[in-house]
C-alpha cells in the first residue's frame, strides 16, 4: 500500500497528479489525510525547489519612518528585507554554525587578535560592480563610525584598525576575541558598494532579490538578481513582496484568505486555533530571546542572596511555561543562555520550584513586609497576568509580593534598568560572549541586573580570547552556575518565535538565530507547483 | 446671487483662515510639551552626550520655540512642510501620496454612506413609528454602537476568510487600476459607511419630523400631495441646514478619524503615518498631519455654513 502511495505522491510532485485524486486515492487506501499530506510534503521537497512565481509575507514590525539603512534596521519588517536584498559576510546556520557569505574564509592569528577575511570572488552588485575587499572595509568602517548611527557600532567598537589587502580584508582588534567571526553575522552589517557611504539608502547590496518597492510603513518589493553568485541555492521565487500587517488579527486573516503566503509573531494564545485551518502550518523555533524578571544585586533589599535564591525557587517556572507561552518556550534556569547557544553545557541542574526552602530562606534573609514588582503589558506579551502567577506562586513560600503595573509608554525609559524589580525582554545575542558582555559586565550601560563583580568581568574576557573550544566551554559553564545561583536575574523561560506559512511553501527551516528562518524565509521558501 | 451672501461667504472663509492661524499655534504648542526629547529618540538609549547635542544643533533645537515657531509658520506659507527627522524624506511628497489615499477611501464611503443615511431617513419619516421605521433605526444604531473594530473584524471574517470575496488587506499602491482599487477599500469602506450612518440617518429624521410638525405641512397634506411628494417638496428642503452640517461632520470624520480602520485593514492612509511619528517624536511631520487635518475640519465646516445660509431663503434674501 505504502509503495504505491509514495509513487503516487512522487507523481504529484511532478505534476502528473493532482493533489485532490492524490488525496483521494489515500482515502480509498485508507490513509488520513495528515499522513497523505505530509507524504505530499516530503516528496516535493525531494523533488527540489520550484523556481519562479510570487512570494508575499505579511509582517509585524514596520513603520512608515523606516528607511533602507541597514545600520538603522531595527525592526522586523527591515530585518526581513535586508535578507532579500542584503548580503553579509557571514550568516549564521541553522544548527547555530556559520555559513561563508561574502567571507569565503576566515582565520585568525594565535592571540584572536588579528583576522583576516579572504573575499569570494565572483560576487557581483546590483549595480553590476564586484565586491572588493575595499568594500567590504568601507562597510564597516561606516558602521564603526558614530556618525552612522549604527546599531552594530557596539560590536565593532572592539576593532582597532582595518585595512583591504589583495583579495582578503585584515582586521585587527584592541584586544583577542574568538567570537569575531560570529559577529560578522550581525543583520546590520550588510555589505554597500563602498560602505554605503555615498548613499546608504540606496538597497544595494549583493543579496538575492534587487530592491524595486521601497513603501516605508506599507509595503516592500523584490526583484530576482541574475546574477546573485548562488542562485542555485537560493531566492527561488521571481518575485517577493513584504506587506507590512503590524495588526496580529489581519496578519492571521490575510494569510487564512491568501494575500500572503507566510507571516510573523503568531500570539501563543491563537496558535492552537491557526492549527486547525486547512493548508497552514504553524513554524516555531525555539530561539535565544527570554522574558526576565530583574533584580538589582546592589540595592536593598536585592542586595541580599539569600533573598535573590528565596524569589528565584518561589517561581514556578513550568506553571509559568504552560500558562503564559502555552508551552510554546522553555523553562528558563537563571541565566541568560539556553542550548540555542554555541557551547552551552545541557548538564546544569534544572532549578525546580520549592516553596519550602524558599520559605527557609526568606525567613535567613531577615526581610520583611512585601516586595514591590513592576511590570507592564509593553515588557512582553503576557507580562502583567506573569507577574500575578508569580506573585500567587511567591505567596505559597509566605512572600508577599505587591505588583505595579507601569504604563506601556515610558517604560523602557523610567522603568526598566531604572527600577530595582521589573518584568523585560532579552532578543538573545549570536553568541554567549555578546549576551554576557551587554547585560552583565560592570561596564554594560544595559547591565539591568545591576551585576558587577570584577572576577566576572574577567571571565568574560578570558573566555572570549580563548580559542580552544572545550576550554571554552568549561569556562561558560562556570559562569552559567555563578549567575544561576548568585546573580540578580530570575529567568522563568526562553520563548520560541512562532511564525506560520500557507498553502504550498516548501522549504521553510527553522533557526534558532531569529524569526522567519533568520529572516530567509523569503529566499529560502518555494510555492509548490 | 446677491452681494451680501458673497460678503457672509467672505467672511466665513476669512474667519476660517484666522482659525488655522491660530490652530498652527496650538499645534506647535501642543508638540512642544509632548514628552520626551526629539534628539533623544532619533539616537535612542546609547546615545552620547556629544552626539546629542550636535543633532539637536543640527534640527536648531536650542532657538527659542518663537524663533521655530515663525520659521515653521514661514515654510508652510511657502508650502515647504519641512523634511521628516526620522527618515530625511520630504514630507509633503509622502504625505501626498496618503492623502490621496485616505481621501480616496473616504470618498468610496461616503459616496455610499450620504444617500442611503438621507434616503433611510426619508423613509424612516414616511413610515415613522411604524415597523419599517422601527427596523432601520434598530439596524443603524447597532452598526453604529458595535465598535469599528468589531465591524471590521466580522466583515474580514465572513467577506475575507470564509468568502474570500474580498481582500482582508487594503494595501493600494500607484500603478493599481481603479477597479482594483475598488475591490481593495471595499470592505474598510462598508465598514466605515456601518460606522458613520446612524449619525446622518437619525439627523436627517430629526429634522424632517421637526419641519412636519409645521402648519404648511398640514396644509400640503390637506391639499392632497402624497407623503413622500410632503416630504421631498416641502419638508426636506426646510430640513437641509441641519442635515448638511451632519454630513460635513460625518465627511470630517472619514478623513481624520479612521485610524482603527486604517489598521485594521492594513490602508496606507494618514492616519497610520501620524501615529508612527507620533510614537518616534517626529515633530515636523506630527504638524504638519495636524494642520491638514484641522484644515480639512475648518473647510468642511465652511462649507457646511455656506450651505445652510444658501439653503435658507430667510439668510438668502436679508430684509
Amino acid at each position: 500500500m505504502s509503495n504505491e502511495l509514495e509513487f503516487l505522491s512522487q507523481r504529484v510532485a511532478k505534476g502528473r497528479l493532482t493533489r485532490r485524486d492524490f488525496l483521494g486515492r489515500a482515502a480509498a487506501l485508507g490513509v488520513t489525510a495528515t499522513v497523505a499530506n505530509s507524504m505530499l510534503a516530503a516528496a516535493a521537497r525531494a523533488e527540489g525547489p520550484v523556481k519562479g512565481g510570487m512570494l508575499k509575507a505579511g509582517l509585524q514590525g514596520g513603520e512608515s519612518s523606516n528607511v533602507l539603512d541597514p545600520a538603522l534596521n531595527l525592526s522586523q519588517v527591515n530585518f526581513n528585507f535586508g535578507k532579500c536584498w542584503g548580503e553579509l559576510l557571514v550568516e549564521l546556520a541553522p544548527d547555530g554554525s556559520l555559513e561563508h557569505r561574502i567571507a569565503e574564509s576566515i582565520g585568525s592569528s594565535d592571540d584572536a587578535k588579528v583576522w583576516t577575511m579572504k573575499i569570494r570572488k565572483g560576487v557581483e552588485f546590483h549595480d553590476g560592480k564586484s565586491v572588493t575587499p575595499e568594500d567590504v572595509v568601507a562597510t564597516l568602517e561606516r558602521h564603526a563610525d558614530e556618525a552612522s548611527k549604527s546599531a552594530a557600532l557596539g560590536i565593532l567598537s572592539g576593532i582597532d584598525s582595518m585595512k583591504a589587502s589583495g583579495d582578503e580584508a585584515i582586521i585587527t582588534l584592541k584586544e583577542a576575541n574568538a567570537d569575531f567571526p560570529y559577529l560578522m553575522a550581525d543583520y546590520h552589517l550588510v555589505i554597500q558598494p563602498n560602505g554605503g557611504k555615498d548613499n546608504p539608502n540606496a538597497g544595494i547590496s549583493a543579496g538575492p532579490y534587487k530592491v524595486t518597492v521601497d513603501e516605508p510603513g506599507v509595503r516592500y518589493g523584490g526583484e530576482k538578481f541574475a546574477n546573485y553568485w548562488q542562485g542555485d541555492k537560493l531566492g527561488h521565487a521571481d518575485q517577493v513582496e513584504i506587506i507590512v500587517i503590524n495588526d496580529p488579527t489581519a496578519r492571521t486573516a490575510a494569510l487564512q484568505g491568501g494575500q500572503v503566503n507566510m507571516v510573523n509573531r503568531v500570539e501563543p494564545k491563537i496558535v492552537d486555533l491557526i492549527k486547525r485551518v486547512p493548508g497552514v502550518t504553524v513554524q516555531t523555533a525555539s530561539g535565544r530571546g527570554f522574558y526576565p524578571f530583574n533584580m538589582f544585586c546592589d540595592t536593598a533589599p536585592f542586595d541580599n542572596n539569600d533573598l535573590r535564591m528565596a524569589l528565584k525557587l518561589a517561581m514556578d517556572r513550568e506553571e509559568l511555561l504552560e500558562k503564559i507561552l502555552r508551552g510554546y518556550g522553555t523553562v528558563g534556569n537563571d541565566f541568560p543562555i539556553n542550548e540555542a547557544y554555541p557551547l552551552f553545557s545541557t548538564d546544569i541542574e534544572l532549578r525546580k520550584f520549592d516553596p519550602e526552602k524558599a520559605a527557609e530562606l526568606y525567613k535567613k534573609s531577615g526581610h520583611s513586609g512585601s516586595i514591590l514588582l513592576r511590570t507592564s503589558d509593553v515588557a512582553f506579551p503576557g507580562a502583567v497576568d506573569a507577574a500575578q502567577l508569580y506573585q500567587q506562586s511567591c505567596a505559597k513560600a509566605g512572600i508577599t509580593i505587591e505588583i505595579k503595573r507601569e504604563p506601556g509608554d515610558g517604560y523602557w525609559s523610567e522603568v526598566w534598568n531604572k527600577q530595582p524589580f521589573s518584568l523585560s525582554y532579552w532578543g538573545g545575542r549570536a553568541t554567549q560572549d555578546q549576551m554576557y558582555s551587554t547585560a552583565y559586565v560592570s561596564s554594560a550601560d544595559w547591565n539591568d541586573t545591576r551585576w558587577k563583580r570584577p572576577e566576572f568581568d574577567k571571565m568574560v574576557a578570558t573566555a572570549r580570547g580563548e580559542l580552544d573550544q572545550d576550554k571554552r566551554k568549561a569556562m561558560y559553564r562556570d559562569m552559567a552556575e555563578i549567575m544561576r545561583d548568585e546573580g540578580g536575574l530570575i529567568v522563568p523561560f526562553f520563548n520560541q518565535y512562532i511564525d506560520a506559512s500557507g498553502k504550498g511553501v516548501q522549504g521553510w527551516v527553522a533557526n534558532p538565530a531569529q524569526e522567519m528562518c533568520n529572516g530567509h524565509a523569503l529566499v529560502r521558501c518555494w510555492l509548490e507547483a | 446671487m446677491s452681494s451680501p451672501i458673497l460678503k457672509l461667504i467672505v467672511q466665513r472663509v476669512a474667519l476660517g483662515i484666522v482659525l488655522l492661524f491660530a490652530v498652527s499655534l496650538l499645534i506647535f504648542v501642543g508638540t512642544e510639551i509632548l514628552p520626551g526629547d526629539v534628539a533623544q529618540s532619533i539616537l535612542g538609549q546609547t546615545a552620547t552626550p556629544q552626539a546629542l547635542a550636535a543633532l539637536r544643533e543640527e534640527l536648531g533645537l536650542n532657538d527659542p520655540a518663537y524663533v521655530r515657531y515663525l520659521r515653521w509658520l514661514g515654510g508652510v506659507l511657502s508650502g515647504d512642510l519641512g523634511t521628516a527627522l526620522t527618515s530625511g524624506h520630504d514630507i509633503a511628497s509622502s504625505i501626498s501620496d496618503r492623502l490621496a489615499n485616505t481621501l480616496f477611501l473616504a470618498a468610496c464611503a461616503a459616496v455610499v454612506a450620504v444617500p442611503l443615511a438621507i434616503l433611510l431617513g426619508l423613509l424612516a419619516v414616511r413610515y415613522r413609528n411604524g415597523p419599517v421605521d422601527k427596523a432601520i433605526s434598530a439596524f443603524a444604531l447597532a452598526s453604529t454602537s458595535f465598535p469599528e473594530f468589531f465591524i471590521g473584524y466580522l466583515l474580514v471574517f465572513f467577506f475575507a476568510v470564509k468568502w474570500q470575496f474580498f481582500p482582508a488587506i487594503s494595501t493600494v499602491f500607484d500603478g493599481m487600476s481603479f477597479i482594483d482599487r475598488l475591490h481593495a477599500v471595499a470592505l474598510p469602506a462598508t465598514a466605515l459607511t456601518l460606522v458613520v450612518l446612524a449619525h446622518m440617518m437619525r439627523m436627517t429624521r430629526a429634522a424632517i419630523l421637526n419641519v412636519m410638525q409645521s402648519a404648511y405641512i398640514e396644509t400640503a397634506e390637506l391639499k392632497g400631495l402624497r407623503p413622500l411628494e410632503v416630504i421631498r417638496k416641502h419638508a426636506f428642503p426646510n430640513a437641509i441646514a441641519p442635515v448638511v452640517n451632519v454630513v460635513m461632520l460625518n465627511l470630517a470624520y472619514l478623513i481624520v478619524g479612521v485610524v482603527v480602520v486604517e489598521v485594521i485593514f492594513v490602508y496606507p492612509g494618514m492616519g497610520q503615518y501620524l501615529v508612527d511619528h507620533v510614537a518616534k517624536r517626529d515633530v515636523p511631520v506630527v504638524q504638519a498631519v495636524g494642520l491638514i487635518f484641522a484644515a480639512v475640519y475648518i473647510l468642511l465646516n465652511i462649507v457646511a455654513d455656506i450651505s445652510a445660509i444658501l439653503a435658507n431663503p430667510r439668510l438668502r434674501h436679508p430684509k
